[in-house]
């Protein structure tokens, strides 16, 4: 994680949030953009779990973590809180690992 | 009706809630080789935390800067949203303004919005953000700390972690229908592009689900937007 990256990243996201500020004395979004723009963090969020899972290197793999995601991904559906999903997908994974 | 005080009492442990986010946070970027300085730099700067859990963990997972970047910038473009529906019941001009834009995320949007007075919407507003604000960066700051602890343990599945993370935030967007099937064709764009396209790019091209959902909906649902 280089400082450019955090520099980057801050300016980025500083610059959408005072954007809609400034963009809203003139314009609202078209519905079309508005539809876009509230697809676009659950699309994202599920491409990022998708490559994170099962990429191993341009090709499609499962691996143990896939196990450990299914295990963390159950525990959120029943309503366990953020930490525990992170600490019992891991923990799966590293057990099936250590075996 | 609301009591007088009970919005109040509410935006400050919607932000306490937030802070146990910034523990883990601070947990996994500890775990993952990131500095203390650096991931509390980033909880005060980017202040955005589904952006800063996608940067943290396609970096960790040997991904490229640039899809990093891009990925976190794809999940902040909604904050631009919240300030365009909110921004008639902030601070007009001025320093105030400036500092009422790094506020503005899930959860002032989501407090704000609720509050039909503006007066009251723009109160609930400063109390979430600088709630949220305070205990997201101390709970980065601890979360730092209890890394360097357990972070050696946690590092053996932290690829799995992430993408876990990435599922609980998903799951509160897929009870609506349209953001349902932008994430079903993000996934399969994803899957689709993986054996096709450069490392880093299918995450990227996953956004191109929100632009197929919003065509698909548009054809079903025209009669839905007022």
């Amino acid at each position: 994680m280089s400082w450019l990256m955090i520099f980057s990243l801050a300016g980025g996201c500083y610059f959408f949030k005072l954007g809609g500020l400034v963009a809203a004395d003139r314009t609202r979004p078209t519905p079309r953009l508005d539809r876009v723009l509230s697809g676009l963090t659950p699309a994202v969020l599920a491409g990022l779990i998708v490559v994170q899972t099962f990429d191993g290197g341009g090709t499609l793999n499962v691996g143990v973590g896939t196990v450990g995601l299914l295990v963390g991904g159950l525990a959120a559906r029943r309503g366990a809180p953020f930490g525990w999903v992170l600490v019992l997908a891991a923990g799966v994974t590293a057990a099936l690992r250590l075996l | 009706m609301f009591r007088a005080g009970d919005h109040r009492r509410d935006g400050l442990l919607l932000g306490a809630a937030v802070g146990i986010f910034g523990v883990t946070f601070g947990v996994l970027a500890s775990a993952s080789g990131v500095s203390a300085f650096k991931a509390t730099t980033m909880s005060l700067l980017v202040f955005t935390g589904a952006s800063q859990f996608a940067a943290v963990g396609i970096v960790s997972s040997g991904g490229e800067p640039l899809s990093a970047l891009g990925t976190a910038l794809l999940l902040a473009a909604r904050n631009g949203v919240y300030s365009l529906t909110i921004a008639e019941t902030l601070p007009r001009n001025g320093l105030k303004r400036l500092i009422a834009a790094q506020l503005v995320i899930d959860e002032t949007a989501a407090m704000s919005k609720a509050q039909p007075v503006p007066e009251v919407s723009q109160e609930v507003f400063w109390v979430t953000g600088i709630s949220v604000f305070v205990f997201w960066n101390a709970g980065t700051l601890l979360g730092v700390f209890a890394g360097q602890v357990v972070g050696d343990p946690l590092s053996w599945g932290l690829d799995a972690a992430f993408p876990a993370g990435f599922l609980a935030l998903l799951l509160p967007h897929l009870s609506d229908r349209k953001k349902r099937l932008a994430a079903l064709l993000g996934a399969l764009i994803a899957v689709i592009s993986i054996p096709i396209l450069p490392q880093g790019l299918p995450v990227l091209a996953a956004a191109l689900g929100a632009v197929v959902a919003a065509g698909v909906g548009n054809k079903k649902g025209k009669e839905r937007h007022p």
